[in-house]
Order: C-alpha cells, then structure tokens, then sequence
C-alpha cells in the first residue's frame, strides 16, 4: 500500500473517531437528561477521541520512517553471499548502491549479476513485507486508540483538560524549535570545525598570512601544498564591509536625519517605503547590478584616471553592498531619532539652537546607543553577505589595502569550497565549516 | 552648544554701563549667518543623502529594465519545411533526423552554399531548438509528412542579439560573432520578410538550456514554488504556536529566556550559515535528496521561522489586556482565551508577517547554493524530492554564463522575480490595510 493512501486512510479513521467520541458524549448527555452533566464541551469528547487514534499512529509512522532503511539494509546485507559480506564497506556502500538502483529502475554501473539481481528481488520483498507490516500495525493501533478512548468517555472525564494538556505540549514543542535550531547549527558547523582543526592547528587557521585551499589526493601531486591561513580572508571580509559601510552610514544616517526632522509629511510618506524596497530586493539581484554595471563602471573610471583597477575590484563589492544596507541604518535610526522625546527638541529651539544645532548636539547624542546598535547590525549583515560578493568579488585571497584589487571574503570561500563535488572528508570541505564557526561566532557577539 | 548661546543669558543691558563689551545680541548676530549657512547645508545633505540613495534605487531599476525587456520577445525566421519521407523513420518518427530536415530546407533556399565551412555558417543561423520544434509538429500532425510548409522558427542567440541591436554591424569582421557573408543572408530574409519578432512563450514554458534562445524560467519557477509551498506549510503553524505559547503562556523561567535570546539570535544569523546547517544535517546526515525542494523548503523554513515568530509576537501584544479578561471573566479556560478570542484578532498582523518572510525567503540564495539547488537541471520537477533549482539560482546561475543572450535573459528572470516580490509585499500591504484594527 502506498504511502499516501495510507495516510489518506488514517486521516479518514481520525475524522471518523472525532465523530464517534462526539455523539458517545452526546448520547451520554442524553441518558442523563442534560446536558450540564458533562464535563466538557461535546466537540472535546471528539476531539481527544480523534487524538488518541491519531497520535500512537503518527509516532509508528515517524519510527518506521527513520528505522526502515536501517533495517532492511541490514536483513539485506545478511542475505547477500559471503563474498560480498566480507568486502570492505565502501565497496559494500556500492553494491548496496547498486542494488537500490535496480529496484527503482535507474541506471545501474556495470552489467547486473544473478546475486545482486537476487539480492534486488529480496529487497523489494522486503520493501513489500515491510509496508504491509507497517500498514497493519498503524492502522489496529489506530482503530485500538479510538476505541480505547470512546470506551474512557463519561460525563465525569476531564476532556478539555486533557486536550488542553496535550495542546500547551504541542506549543512548548514549536517554541522549542529555536533551541533546536541553534542546537544544530553549532553542532553541525562545530564538528566539523573540529575534525578540520585536527588536520590544520588552529593557530594556523586564524593567524597564518597563506590561503590557498588545495589538498591533492596524492601527495606528489603538483599544488599539494594547501595552505589555509584565513587572515587575508578576514581582511577581505573586512574591507569589504567597511567600503560597505562608509557608502551606508553616512548615506542612511542623514537620510533618517532629514525624513524625521525637515521632510514634509507628504514626502516622508513617499521617500520612506521607497527607501525600504532596496532592502528588499533580493541579494542576487544586487550581484548581478554589481557584475554587470558598476565593476566596469569603476574600472573604467579608474582607467580614464590612470589607475589599474581588477574588474572585480572590492570597491564594487564594497558600494552595492552598502546601497543594500542603506535602508538597515536609515530606518532603524529613524526609529530612534523619533523617540527620543520632543521636550528635548523644544528646550534646544527654546535656548535659541537652530534645528541643526539641536540634532546635531541633542538629537543625535540622545539617539547614539540605538543608532549604533543599528549600525552594528548593518555590521554584521554587510559580513554575512553571500551573493553579492560570491558574483562581484574576487576568488583570490589577496592581503592587500588597496580597495581597486581583487579580495576575497569569508562567504565567497565557503560558497566555492561547497558548491560542486565535493568528499566530506577533505579539509578543503572542512575548512569551510571552520569559516562558518566562524561567521557563526563572530555575527552572534556583534548582536 | 555654540559659543554664541552662552552669550544669551547675560542681562542685555550691560551694553549701557561698558560700551566698549560687544553686545550679546551683536555676538549672535555676527555668527548669525555662518550658523544658518551650516542649518541650511545641513538640511541639503539630508536632501542629498536622500536623493542619492533613491537615485541608486532608480538606476537599479533602469539597468535591469532596459537590460532586460527585450528577451520578452525573440527573433524568429521563417523558413519553408519539405517535411521530407526520407528523413523520417516511420517506425520510430520521434527519433528522425530532424535537423537534416532543417539542414536542407535551408541549403534549398540557398543553392549557392556550398563549401561545408558556409554550409555550417548557413545552418548555425537557426536554433537548434528548431529540429525540435520540428519533431513536436510531426508527433502531432503525422499527415504532415510528405507536404510542404511554412514554420516560423526561433533564430540563434547571435542572431536575435544582432535584430536586437545589442552586436553591431560597424566593427572589423573579426570582432563579430555574424561574418559578413552571415550577415548578406540575413539581409536576404530581411527583405524578404522572413525575419520578425514575436513573443518569447519559450522563455516561460521551459526549463533551462545552455543555448539561450531555449532557455525559460519555468522549471526555477516551479522549484521556487514547491520549495516556498513547503516553507509555508511548516513554518506558519509552527512559528505561530511558539508564538502563542511565548506570548500567552509561558512562565517566566529560565528555558523561556533563553528561547527568547536564541529567536531573537537566529533573526541576525547570516544566511549561509543556515545553507551549512542542511548540508550537514539533512543532507549528510539523514541522507535527504541533494537539489532537492524538500531539503530547500526545511532549510528556509528554519530561516524564516524566527521572523514569523518575531512578527506573531508583536502582532499578539497589540491585542488589548481587556479581551483577555473578559474571555477569562466569562469562564473561558486560558487556552479558549487564547485560541477562540486573541488568536483571531491577531491572525492578520501574522499573515503579514509571514508573507514578508516568505517574500525574502524567494529571494534567498545562498542557503541554496550550500544544499546543491545550483545543478544545470532541464526538466521542469514534479515533485519535492527531484532536483530542482529555485528563481534566485538560476539568476546566478545565468548571471555566470558568457553568451550575451544571457545577460537579457538574467534581467528578464530578475523582472519576473521583482514583479513577483511587488506582488507578494502588495498583498501584505492590502491585507494589512483591510484587517488592521486600531485599539
């Protein structure tokens, strides 16, 4: 039986128990005469019926899901000929591989054997024994729940309660999520940080001057020297941001200044959202603005200046990512600027302060602590930024201040190392955990 | 403070008893001008800063428009098909030698052309989408064989670039991707008006191609909808129960605060790091699809639930304290308080929140670069475990290919995703503007 009916049929059996534990209760109602004698409302007699035939079902159906591989690859296994047992178990991986392949009728390497044609046939019994299993199981613990839980009912059950119960469970379960979340990031990321960290001292990591992330699988190859020194990425990374700042402070801050404190109302309302869609607008978009326009606009400019400027020069980078920062800084400083309270204002005009006078020396030092908790958030956004210099900067790790060359930045490294074939176990793989432990690490202390 | 206020506060008459003190008033006079000078530059900066940042946004748009309007249509030749017995294999009709078909049709209208390196010039006019083209009309009107007809079919990418007027026709012969013999036959066609542009349904019916007259968005657009369908379907419930729980009933406890701190943390967590974490978890480790939607749509779903929950939370605390106490007043239990009465009244605010963070998630690249959504895939996928690549993608993807077909096809995929993200935001502002009420 397919999955889906399966799930379509239980699904059936869950609206059929809602009903069943509803007109229990209301017949009980019934026999007793009223219907105040019930504890609960009817619909949660139905319910915690519908429950209870629902929820052992779903968790089988979560068990089963994860576990039926396991098994049956190992029954499998058991079955298969001595001499393919014994083989060592990446080459096992294959044959396994292949046999898989040939029970969903895909490609299959090299000409099928009778074993592993067996092999295929036990498997898909298996398969089949396995989902009727499954199928029979679910569906008695199923019909078994409901009929417990319709046999429990009684005008003195406490069902609302118990429906409530098993609700504030479920919510405590979502709200969960985020820990789960973060769980997940740091081991997964942390892992395999730590298995790279075995193979390259982290000292070397984070101080070496050299990046240039090649391991040859020989070790006579040419270019087997890999060397994974991530300063010149950091400093990449770093200038990049910091172009994209000084393109996104000076721009955003004065324009929170002027929409809050001079623009006409009618203005304001207008300059506002449009300013907000540049923060919209999708990464890769700005990336390919970047590529196309604005790195041959400043080549060319450098040209007719007599400069030599890398068509992936991090100015570029470095500009557009500040176009898209704009709207983090402006709106979050306006935020600021706009509470703080107008008394202040007032008492500056009052004193004789022109209006720039004010927000210059009182706007502006009171708003301090939000604006540059906004700016910092700019921060660690421009250093978290991934397609814009994955299309406009530069591959190579480059340790240089001149912001006209080609500079490389910690999510273009990751990007690279990952993107494409790749074996897990490499450090070049690896190392790109180890940047984004990194990332991980140093966006989280920024916010 | 200037220096010239401090003055202000001195009794002002204190000119009559020592003339020879400059009045106060004198002293703001005299800085009078320079400060309304700097007020009055101020005030233009802020103009300026605005206007500059705005400008930014309009010569965006202008590049990507003028870029990118043009592949909405495409350049189309008329040629006259002899749908030739010999070239067709009865038996097998979908595996005839289409091209010949279009191979000789175009030596026929050119008896000329002989030698085979113009014979490959002639044919290299012509799609290879054309012997497609070709082999559908067949498949579907086997009468056809034997007679003659007229078709209009796509041109190559060098060629609707040269009608487009994006390859010029006044540089040396060398630098030109059409040599001049290229170019007398299509000045043939032209005056004889075979040559039009129509069009491009091509560009929203198919997947991706590596020659660009026969490459479309449909198959990125399809993977971008089944992964945000999947995104959607998770996320909201999910992100709407943590925010009711954290919101109506969760004490104030340690675990509760540290919730709190960790949704607030992930909001700020960049993007590809999320893209580390499927690779790793789903991917490595439960050995989920590679390029598939299911594996793009947890990860986004992980991405934009701390958003929603930001968002439900808000929308949850606008609702007044008094609701609260009169469901409960009444006799409701604390969760009927919560999901018959505040719960609907802040349904709306969450709905917009979760169509923003929904309309960035189809904007999101990076986390799908990270779990393999970045393959050269040409069928449309069907379902959520086949590879799959999402409209982002393939705007990176396009983005890096050399031909310059690609380049207005990368702005017109960009058009359909921006008008995609208007329409999105639009809804939330509509939705917003019809269900917000004012406590």
């Amino acid at each position: 039986m397919s999955t889906s009916l399966l799930i379509i049929i239980l699904l059936g059996l869950i609206a059929v128990s809602y009903q069943l534990g509803k007109n229990r209760a209301l017949s009980l109602a019934k026999t007793s005469k009223s219907i105040k004698t019930l504890h609960s409302r009817p619909v949660y007699y139905g319910v915690l019926t519908a429950l209870w035939c629902g929820l052992p079902a779903l968790f089988i159906f979560v068990a089963w899901q994860i576990c039926e591989p396991l098994i049956v690859t190992k029954v499998l296994v058991a079955q298969l000929p001595t001499e393919i047992q014994m083989l060592p178990e990446n080459r096992l991986d294959l044959v396994l591989n292949d046999i898989k392949n040939l029970v969903s009728g895909n490609v299959v390497s090299g000409e099928i054997k009778p074993e592993i044609e067996e092999a295929a046939n036990h498997y898909r019994n298996l398969q089949a024994t396995g989902n009727g299993a499954l199928t029979v199981v679910l569906l008695s613990f199923a019909l078994i729940g409901a009929f417990i839980a319709r046999q429990r009912i009684s005008p003195a059950l406490r069902a609302r309660n118990h429906v409530e119960k098993l609700f504030t469970y479920f919510l405590i379960g979502c709200a969960s999520f985020a820990i789960f979340t973060t769980i997940g990031i740091v081991l997964s990321v942390l892992f395999e940080a730590i298995r790279f960290f075995r193979v390259i001292p982290i000292n070397e990591f984070l101080f070496g001057l050299d990046w240039s992330p090649q391991m040859s699988i020989r070790s006579d190859q040419v270019g087997s020297s890999g060397a994974f020194g991530a300063i010149p990425v950091f400093a990449g990374t770093a200038m990049i941001s910091g172009i994209a700042m000084l393109v996104a402070v000076p721009l955003g801050l004065m324009s929170a200044i002027y929409l809050s404190e001079y623009a006409h109302k009618n203005f304001r309302s207008l300059a506002k959202p449009l300013l907000e869609i540049l923060a919209g607008i999708p990464t890769v978009v700005y990336g390919f603005f970047a590529a196309l326009t604005v790195a041959p606009f400043i080549r060319e400019l450098g040209v007719t200046f007599g400069f030599d400027v890398s068509s992936e020069s991090a100015l570029a980078a470095g500009l557009v990512m500040g176009i898209m920062i704009i709207p983090f800084v402006s709106s979050l400083s306006d935020d600021v600027i706009n509470a703080v309270p107008q008394a202040m204002r007032d008492g500056a005009l009052a004193l004789g302060a022109t209006k720039s006078e004010t927000i210059k020396q009182v706007v502006i030092p009171a708003a301090l602590p939000g604006i540059v908790g906004g700016v910092l958030l700019a921060v660690s956004r421009a250093i978290g930024e991934t397609m814009i210099v994955v299309m406009a900067a530069g591959l190579a790790a480059n340790l240089t201040a001149n912001p006209l060359q080609a500079v490389t930045t910690v999510t273009v490294q990751i990007v690279t190392l990952l993107v494409g074939d790749q074996e897990f176990d490499s450090p070049k793989t690896l190392a790109a955990f180890a940047l984004g432990l990194i990332l991980f690490i140093v966006t989280l202390t920024i916010s | 403070m200037p220096s010239g206020l401090s003055c202000l506060l001195l009794p002002s008459q204190s000119h009559e008893e020592k003339p020879q003190h400059p009045r106060a008033i004198d002293i703001v006079n005299r800085g009078l001008a320079k400060r309304y000078g700097s007020e009055q530059r101020f005030k233009i900066y802020g103009l300026v800063a605005v206007f500059v940042s705005l400008s930014f946004l309009a010569l965006l748009f202008f590049t990507i428009f003028s870029n990118g309007y043009s592949a909405f249509f495409q350049t189309f030749i008329e040629l006259e098909i002899f749908f030739d017995p010999d070239f067709i294999d009865t038996n097998d009709r979908a595996n005839s030698n289409f091209p010949g078909l279009v191979k000789k049709s175009l030596s026929s209208e050119f008896p000329d052309v002989k030698g085979r390196r113009e014979k490959k010039e002639l044919y290299s006019l012509i799609s290879s989408g054309a012997a497609f083209q070709l082999q559908k009309l067949v498949m579907q009107q086997p009468e056809l064989i034997g007679s003659t007809k007229t078709i209009w079919v796509p041109a190559d990418d060098d060629v609707d670039m040269l009608f487009k007027g994006y390859l010029t026709r006044d540089v040396p012969e060398s630098d030109r991707r059409i040599n001049d013999r290229q170019l007398a036959w299509l000045d043939k066609w032209t005056q004889e008006g075979k040559i039009t542009k129509r069009f491009n349904t091509v560009f929203f019916t198919s997947g991706d191609s590596r020659e660009p007259e026969l490459a479309g968005i449909l198959g990125a657009l399809t993977g971008s909808i089944l992964t945000l369908t999947l995104t959607l379907l998770l996320s909201f419930p999910i992100g709407v129960a943590a925010a009711v729980y954290l919101e109506e009933f969760a004490p104030r406890n340690r675990w509760v605060d540290l919730i709190e701190v960790n949704i607030n943390n992930l909001a700020a967590v960049p993007s590809i790091v999320f893209g580390l974490l499927g690779l790793a978890v789903f991917i490595n480790f439960f050995h989920m699809p590679r390029s598939a939607p299911l594996v793009g749509g947890l990860v986004l779903t992980l991405m934009t639930l701390p958003v929603i929950i930001i968002a439900s939370r808000a929308s949850l605390q606008s609702v007044p304290p008094s609701i609260r106490e009169a469901a409960l007043g009444i006799g409701a239990s604390k969760m009927q308080m919560a999901l018959h009465h505040v719960l609907p009244l802040a349904l709306p605010g969450m709905l917009t929140g979760t169509i923003i963070g929904i309309a960035r998630a189809l904007g999101e690249t990076a986390p799908l670069l990270m779990i393999g959504m970045v393959a050269f895939i040409v069928d449309i996928p069907r379902g959520f475990t086949d590879p799959a690549t999402a409209l982002p993608v393939q705007i990176f993807l396009w983005a890096d290919s050399p031909e310059r077909g690609f380049v207005e096809r990368t702005s017109a995929a960009i058009i359909v995703l921006l008008a995609l993200l208007i329409f999105i935001n639009s809804l939330a502002v509509v939705l917003r503007n019809r269900f917000e009420r004012r406590w």
